[in-house]
């Protein structure tokens, strides 16, 4: 197949590099794919928008031969291929940058890379290749170093060598600037034009609109499964393209005029806690407030002691930080569990609604009563009090449009955006005096998460303190009064959401605090490097 | 080719349908292993399924043998849905007989209103203890309590054999390895003359109703189901896995230890080296014939305690080894696991190809 590459640049010119016509999957119950054809021409940025759920996933495993396709056909160069396995893909030249890597924490870059290889080579020679490439497209990494001790970023670059060592003719990155700063997503945005230039054809799967603009010539947008529309995302609005994807016009989260903040509610004070995951971050002397009425965003690259940040908080933990280091209305906290916490008016939303935020194989009046049985006087001598219960959960489906067939269905049974609005207005429905949420529209549909903008808004709006732990600076700067980074389990200082720029965030997620040693004085300067900016 | 196929959420008809679907598979698959022993297949299993409870004294011997299984099995129940898997209930029951037989004969000439009364309560807590010892072990050293609770089953139904044969044997029992008889006040009322029924199965029925009470309808019911179906949920909102261990185990414990009383109480009336035939694995059976769920336990019990009288009979009658119970029971365990997985998948017939065309 590739004995013949003169032959193929001569005739492959006018054939598109990869063609799909009509290509139809389905699974037991729902039709990811309906025939879905598009092309990428060689040396083109492809865009392939479209939210979770509507097949984008799907179509890339069958063009990278994860899934066969049960009807419809993938043109290769011009001629019908059949891709039976990813390995048939990587021979034929295309490359795949996941989501989630797929890497070996215990050994080391080159290790990680010749096993990815389709043919096994000397060691050696693979190590000359992977730093010729890594210095021909700016990419630089130790190939010595183990996985676990590399930045997320670093990681992904190793997904990026591993493909760029088998020359592919066509690159797909899905979802790649999820786990990256304005700036490494810059430096990746380089690196892939580049390859563009080269003639490498490149599919970009993403939600974010705005990086889909500054990055690819063409887009195809799917909606349930179908491609219903095509564009040039240069030509088009971040807001427009959104249209596109979700069907529907889209209103910004109205923020209120007059916001006014009172007492602190929240309060973590020199909080260092050790990780309990292996690889975990441990958290280093964190401190933040959030007053009544106040929305703070805690935003950084994942992996940075969020999710530590947040079992600290929701009082998750086997070992708990000295009491004062957490106080709730002035009540010091963290040595409670998380029964006394919500007892005193706190509330939590993990990031994975999945087993955490809710039990799947529970109905929603189970689920309902989870976390809200002691505030919303659910039982009676210890006895479940049915009749509240249910009429509890019906009143979230209710209030928070949440779309079922009723408090008796399963969690597992509802979408990822209908079961986080449940979730959500479970906790909102308690009339927290704090809440605490982490990822609070990760992998839900923009309708709903809408939805749950506007209900953050409102209720910080009654008075409540909002803490939202989220990657997604967009979310952050759509909705947050404060801002706070962490980087390496440190946290930078709380500064006001008006007069920070998306940059300066960026560079807090990279560490900037590292350069001190020490997180305050960085900030410090941070900060006047802020003002500087902007005379 | 058959294929098997996720189901989108889990079947409630295949929650009830498939321990049928097993029983009548290992009727089937029974009938074919009578038919290879040379005895007429219908007529054996006549003999086992039909026969035993064709007469009310015969009714009344499978509420005997089903007693101790319901009780050991609701306790039980109740950890394997907190995935605590105590499977030492045999053992836990036994030390019940002996903490409880204890009593009895150390007043062995008392005939107090008092004493019945505090046998049980000596059975619940001889069992309890025995349950606590893997609860410490799994939250203090977290050793698989599967193991723990096993191994010490074998220590339990020794001491009971070394206590019949030396300390409590019967001074007046020719040196037979038996205990002296417990006195009137330490056996159970019979509560239907003629049989053997005893007020431990009066009791059995009121451990049914109080174990779906907490299971389906009680705070502590729901911690244990939460614990069980999502331990991350559970951290969550501080319902706390290791009072989960404990609880359940001392309650399965402290279930097994009252049904163990109620043997030596009851049918036995003294302490022998063995006890029961069993009852403590069997009651695991029993717990996942009746879907974890008390009033399917209920049930389940009748149908093992089945498997007991017909194996008896089946002796007696067609010549049969014992062993054809222990067969049967392990038969329709594994039919019950298989059947289980038609709850979360659905099997297709044809192939991949042919599905994707009509889909």
């Amino acid at each position: 197949m590739t004995g013949d590459a003169g032959t193929e640049a001569m005739t492959g010119a006018g054939h598109a590099q990869l063609e799909v016509r009509g290509v139809t999957k389905a699974f037991p119950g729902c039709l990811a794919n309906d025939d879905i054809s598009f092309r990428i021409e060689p040396g083109e940025i492809h865009a392939l928008l479209g939210e979770n759920g509507a097949g984008k996933s799907t179509l890339v495993k069958i063009i990278y031969g994860v899934l066969q396709a049960d009807q419809g056909e993938v043109l290769w160069d011009g001629k019908p291929v059949t891709i039976h396995s990813p390995h048939d893909a990587r021979e034929m030249g295309v490359g795949l940058v996941f989501q989630h890597f797929s890497l070996f924490e215990t050994m080391t870059v080159l290790e990680n890379i010749a096993l990815a290889m389709n043919d096994v080579r000397d060691m050696e020679v693979l190590r000359k290749q992977v730093v010729e490439v890594e210095k021909t497209y700016g990419l630089p990494l130790d190939p010595d170093r183990h996985v676990y001790t590399l930045s997320v970023g670093e990681r992904q670059r190793i997904e990026i060598v591993r493909c760029l060592l088998q020359n592919p003719k066509l690159l797909i990155l899905d979802e790649p600037t999820s786990v990256l700063t304005p700036q490494e997503v810059e430096k990746l945005f380089e690196t892939l034009r580049r390859l563009a230039d080269e003639g490498c054809a490149i599919l970009y799967i993403s939600h974010k609109l705005h990086e889909v603009k500054a990055l690819c010539q063409k887009a195809t947008v799917l909606r349930g499964g179908k491609v219903v529309g095509g564009c040039d995302p240069r030509e088009e609005t971040a807001k427009s393209m959104a249209e596109m994807m979700i069907g529907q016009k889209l209103t910004a989260p109205d923020r209120g005029n007059d916001r006014t903040f009172g007492d602190v509610r929240l309060e973590v004070s020199n909080l260092s806690l050790a990780s309990e995951e292996q690889f975990g971050t441990d958290l280093k002397d964190v401190n933040l407030t959030v007053r009544g009425g106040e929305i703070l965003g805690v935003a950084g690259v994942a992996g940075n002691g969020q999710n530590e940040l947040f079992q600290a908080l929701a009082g998750e933990t086997e070992q708990f930080a000295a009491p004062d280091n957490i106080k709730i209305d002035g009540t010091s906290v963290a040595h409670f569990g998380p029964r006394r916490r919500r007892r005193l008016g706190a509330t939590f939303v993990p990031e994975e609604r999945n087993g955490h935020g809710a039990v799947t194989d529970m109905s929603l009046a189970e689920n309902g009563f989870l976390t809200a049985f002691r505030r919303m006087a659910l039982t009676a001598r210890g006895l479940i009090r049915e009749v509240p219960t249910r009429s509890f959960a019906d009143t979230i489906i209710k209030t928070f449009d949440v779309r079922t067939t009723g408090s008796g269905a399963e969690a597992g049974s509802l979408s990822g955006g209908n079961l986080q609005k449940f979730i959500v207005g479970r906790e909102i429905l308690q009339d927290p005096g704090v809440l605490v949420i982490s990822q609070p529209t990760w992998g839900v549909d923009a309708g709903a998460a809408s939805a749950i903008h506007q209900a953050l808004l409102d209720l910080a709006a009654k008075g409540t303190a909002v803490l939202v732990i989220s990657q997604d600076l967009d979310e952050i700067f759509a909705i947050c009064d404060q801002v706070v980074v962490m980087s390496e389990g440190k946290m930078s200082r709380s500064r006001p959401m008006a007069d920070v720029s998306i940059e300066e965030i960026g560079l807090l997620m990279g560490g900037l605090h590292d350069l001190d040693g020490d997180a305050t004085p960085a900030n410090d300067m941070l900060a006047t490097g802020g003002r500087v900016d902007q005379a | 080719m058959i294929r098997l196929e996720p189901r989108r959420s889990h079947s409630q008809a295949m929650v009830y349908l498939s321990p049928v679907l097993a029983i009548v598979m290992t009727l089937v698959v029974g009938g074919v292993i009578f038919a290879f022993m040379g005895k007429n297949p219908l007529e054996a299993l006549y003999t086992f399924f039909i026969l035993p409870i064709s007469n009310s004294y015969g009714v009344s011997e499978l509420l005997v043998k089903a007693t101790p299984l319901v009780i050991i099995a609701i306790g039980l129940a109740m950890g394997f849905r907190a995935n605590v898997w105590n499977i030492g209930a045999e053992g836990q029951l036994t030390m019940g007989a002996i903490f409880g037989g204890g009593l009895a004969l150390y007043f062995y000439d008392s005939q107090s209103v008092f004493l019945l009364p505090a046998m049980l309560v000596f059975g619940a807590i001889g069992g309890a203890f025995w349950g606590a010892i893997p609860a410490l072990l799994r939250t203090r050293f977290n050793a698989n309590e599967i193991l723990t609770s096993l191994m010490l089953t074998y220590v339990a139904t020794l001491f009971l054999s070394y206590l019949v044969h030396g300390p409590w044997r019967n001074p007046e029992g020719f040196n037979f390895p038996e205990s002296r008889p417990f006195p009137d006040a330490g056996l159970l009322p019979i509560i239907y003359d003629g049989t053997r029924v005893h007020l431990g199965t009066a009791i059995a029925v009121l451990v049914v109703i109080a174990g779906w009470l907490l299971l389906s309808k009680s705070l502590i019911g729901f911690q244990l189901r939460v614990v069980g179906k999502a331990p991350q949920a559970a951290r969550h909102v501080g319902f706390r896995q290791k009072r989960m261990i404990w609880f359940t185990l001392l309650l399965g414990g402290g279930l097994s230890g009252l049904a163990g009383l109620f043997e030596v109480a009851g049918p036995i009336g003294q302490l022998q080296p063995s006890i029961s035939p069993g009852y403590g694995f069997t009651a695991i059976i029993v717990a996942f014939l009746g879907r974890l769920h008390p009033v399917g336990i209920l049930f389940g019990g009748l149908i093992m305690a089945l498997t007991y009288l017909g194996g008896e009979l089946a002796q007696i009658t067609l010549g049969l080894p014992n062993a054809v119970t222990g067969l049967f029971q392990g038969i329709l365990l594994f039919f019950l696991l298989a059947c289980d997985v038609l709850t979360k998948y659905r099997i297709r017939f044809g192939s991949i190809a042919a599905k994707g065309r009509t889909a």
